[in-house]
């Protein structure tokens, strides 16, 4: 390994090897790309029905499991032709999806320790076994090891033909049968009411996961394979919902994540291929988990914070509201005039708000236009007295309908009305109050406010 | 004298594994001990990397933050993410483990760590490297390493057995009487932690989850209480280290990948001894049923 010297050499290399990788000259190098890429498709696309089957760490168990395989298949041939390999590796890791099942079904072990015993054992043996070879003289023996960490650059003409052809293959074969999956990866039980051989549709799918890992090896390796099968679909499911959708989103991930560790591979080829794909991976997956619409860490604490400022200011007009019919100089036979001047300390008195809160929450009201502010006093507008109004009518009659309706105490309806006053939409409203029996007030002997809206008298110079 | 040492560290790493091993069963987290024992790589080689030095304060500390980082991680982007369990402690360990391969390779010539060490440990050399106090030779590293996280391990053990007895047990009950269940959690993953780095130089990464998690679950099998199932695990951990170690000196293979799968051998034996056992109840059963059935 000789990695440390040729980082020192980056600045001059690196731009060389850059262009002559990029121009896809070398006929090699299109090959390796295409089969990287091929690769993460295909791992991605699989690994999705394991994710969706809630069954992530069966790659990681099903690639560590092809590793005795490996092996057994060289001492057995005593050569590392590709499709011995291959049928070496499919069948370990076959056996070790059979153990991963059974111990946990014959046994008190649990089906999660059942996965880290096979692992370990699985991968020991493979170890024992490659240990054991490298003491021995045989031919090809040396490609061995680079199963372990992958190595992209390395692979041959031969290696990558297989590859593709058995990625193709995959992607086919999900192709063929993609409805079925479908229905089997969410709805099992309406799937076996259907007729549907379950255990048939498994058993392809646990094939293709398989030939999925086995191909893998070469460029990702055993250690970190699980990753190219489960971190795509991760990601992908913060982007969208639809199944269709979030294959497509893992495939190009996978993709791209196969196009840029064979750049790596092609530029440091001393560096092992599998980590960097998983480091790429990871930031597709940290990238999707922080920024994307709707779903990412940044969307959900803007839309929370958004929400939180509009239940505030819907606070802060409804104790407009009360304080209004509170006021002295209102009488209950009368017509409500949303009119009066208050000060900070009045809404304080009502809310439980903290000062600067409060201030930031009326300047939002002011840019809205609900509210004015001199520095003496705080006043609705008559838009803001309609809002009021508007939101003191649905708390109120929440309040009857929970009431009537859901015949909750008159004391404790109040708090729910508080949470509910901020989402329910106008028909919502309009429907609730069909179902109540017409009352003009609530359980507290307050007049609900009508839906037309409110008089409100220009304020007295 | 060098087969005395290697056996000592091995059997010292067997029995500290299998230890935190067994309520790692108990509590269904083999898969968490798993991620750890892979994360525990960047730790070692980023606490190199940032110290400079080897001493082991250094290694434990660093290993400890990152396992523990690795199970904080997990949680959050199970809660956050809402990602299942073991996707989250999928994409957190894969990463770890990947950027610490990486930073083995960058730097390969200034840590004293290659790929092959990751992988299989390097126990056959552990007599080598050895500490010396004053002009005293103190015998290897490894040793005194695995020799401390034992006895860290063992004084947690005994001081605190009940409360990991019933935070295993009753995880409900625990929280109910007031217990801090997260904390006797992340103590337990501290536990992993040390266990793993302290075996890593002797075991490699990836085989002390072999040690962790299949010792005790054979014990699983038999055992009928906590303390028995201690004992049992540690026996089938001192069992394999033996054997693995024949078989490795047979086969001149990787010592530690031998005692990987002569832990497994044994648990597939009682698995089967067990099998068997069923198999014979239910025909015994099945005869006296039969001969009720004649004499009826």
């Amino acid at each position: 390994m000789n990695s440390a010297s040729s980082a020192s050499l980056v600045p001059l290399d690196f731009w060389v090897l850059m262009r002559e990788f990029w121009s896809f000259q070398d006929a090699n190098v299109l090959w390796v790309v295409v089969g990287s890429m091929l690769l993460g498709i295909a791992a991605s696309v699989v690994g999705s029905f394991a994710f969706l089957r809630k069954r992530s760490l069966m790659g990681d168990v099903l690639a560590h499991a092809a590793l005795p395989g490996v092996m057994t298949a060289f001492l057995l041939a005593q050569t590392n032709t590709p499709w011995v390999m291959f049928v070496g590796a499919l069948s370990s890791s076959f056996l070790g999806l059979l153990l991963m099942d059974w111990i946990p079904k014959n046994s008190k072990i649990k089906p999660d320790a059942a996965m880290a015993i096979t692992l370990s054992f699985f991968f020991a043996l493979g170890l024992m076994e490659l240990s054991y070879i490298q003491g021995l003289e045989i031919e090809g023996k040396s490609g061995l090891d680079k199963m372990l960490f992958g190595q992209a650059a390395a692979m041959l003409p031969k290696d990558i033909a297989w590859l593709s052809g058995v990625a193709v293959l995959i992607l086919v074969t999900i192709g063929l049968f993609f409805h079925k999956f479908r229905l089997i990866a969410f709805n099992r039980v309406y799937a076996q009411t259907l007729g549907l051989n379950l255990a048939f549709y498994e058993l392809i799918l646990a094939l293709l996961i398989v030939s999925a890992v086995v191909i893998g090896l070469q460029v990702v390796g055993v250690v970190l394979m699980a990753a190219v099968l489960l971190t795509p679909i991760a990601a992908a499911r913060f982007w969208s919902q639809r199944l269709s959708h979030l294959l497509w989103i893992a495939a190009i991930i996978g993709g791209l994540s196969g196009l840029i560790s064979a750049n790596i591979s092609y530029m440091a080829p001393a560096m092992p291929t599998g980590p960097w794909m998983v480091v790429v991976l990871s930031l597709f997956f940290l990238v999707s988990f922080l920024f994307a619409p709707e779903r990412g860490l940044v969307a959900n604490a803007r839309a929370l914070k958004r929400l939180r400022q509009q239940v505030q200011e819907e606070n802060v007009l409804r104790t407009f509201y009360v304080l209004n019919e509170r006021h002295p100089s209102h009488h209950a036979d009368q017509a409500l005039h949303l009119d009066k001047r208050f000060h900070q300390e009045d809404i304080l008195a009502n809310r439980a708000m903290s000062v600067s809160v409060l201030k930031r929450t009326l300047h939002r009201l002011v840019n809205k236009g609900w509210v004015e502010q001199t520095p003496f006093s705080i006043t609705l507008t008559p838009a803001g007295a309609q809002e009021a109004s508007q939101l003191t009518r649905r708390h109120r009659l929440w309040e009857n309908y929970l009431i009537e309706q859901a015949s909750i105490d008159s004391s404790q309806v109040h708090l729910q009305a508080e949470h509910i006053e901020h989402l329910l939409t106008d028909v919502e409203t309009r429907e609730i109050e069909q179902t109540l029996s017409g009352a003009s007030h609530d359980p507290h002997g307050k007049t609900i406010p009508s839906a037309v809206g409110v008089t409100l008298e220009k304020p007295h110079a | 004298m060098h087969e005395f040492w290697i056996l000592a560290t091995a059997s010292l790493v067997a029995i500290s594994a299998s230890m935190v091993g067994v309520f790692l069963i108990l509590r269904r987290m083999a898969l968490l001990g798993d991620a750890i024992s892979h994360s525990v790589l960047l730790g070692i080689v980023g606490g190199y990397l940032l110290s400079g030095s080897r001493s082991i304060a250094v290694m434990l500390i660093s290993a400890t933050l990152i396992g523990l980082l690795t199970a904080w991680l997990s949680n959050a982007l199970h809660r956050l993410g809402k990602l299942q369990t073991d996707a989250s402690i999928g994409i957190v360990f894969t990463l770890f483990f990947a950027l610490g391969v990486i930073l083995v390779s960058l730097f390969s010539g200034q840590v004293d760590l290659d790929q092959e060490c990751v992988l299989y440990g390097e126990l056959a050399f552990v007599p080598f490297d050895t500490i010396t106090f004053g002009n005293l030779e103190a015998g290897p590293r490894a040793f005194w390493m695995i020799g401390l996280v034992f006895l860290i391990n063992l004084g947690v053990l005994v001081l605190a057995y009940e409360r990991f007895k019933l935070v295993s047990f009753h995880p409900a009950l625990a929280i109910s009487l007031g217990v801090n269940v997260a904390f006797w959690h992340y103590l337990l993953m501290t536990l992993v932690s040390l266990t793993t780095v302290a075996s890593f130089e002797a075991v490699g990464a990836i085989l002390v989850v072999a040690l962790l998690v299949i010792p005790a679950s054979s014990a699983y099998l038999w055992a009928k209480s906590l303390k028995s199932m201690l004992w049992i695990a540690a026996a089938y951990g001192q069992a394999s280290v033996l054997i693995g170690y024949a078989l490795a000196r047979w086969l001149d293979s990787s010592i530690a990948a031998s005692i990987g799968v002569s832990s497994g051998l044994l648990l597939f034996l009682t698995l089967g001894i067990l099998q068997i056992r069923k198999l014979k109840q239910k025909t015994y059963v099945d005869h006296s049923l039969k001969a009720e059935a004649v004499e009826l």
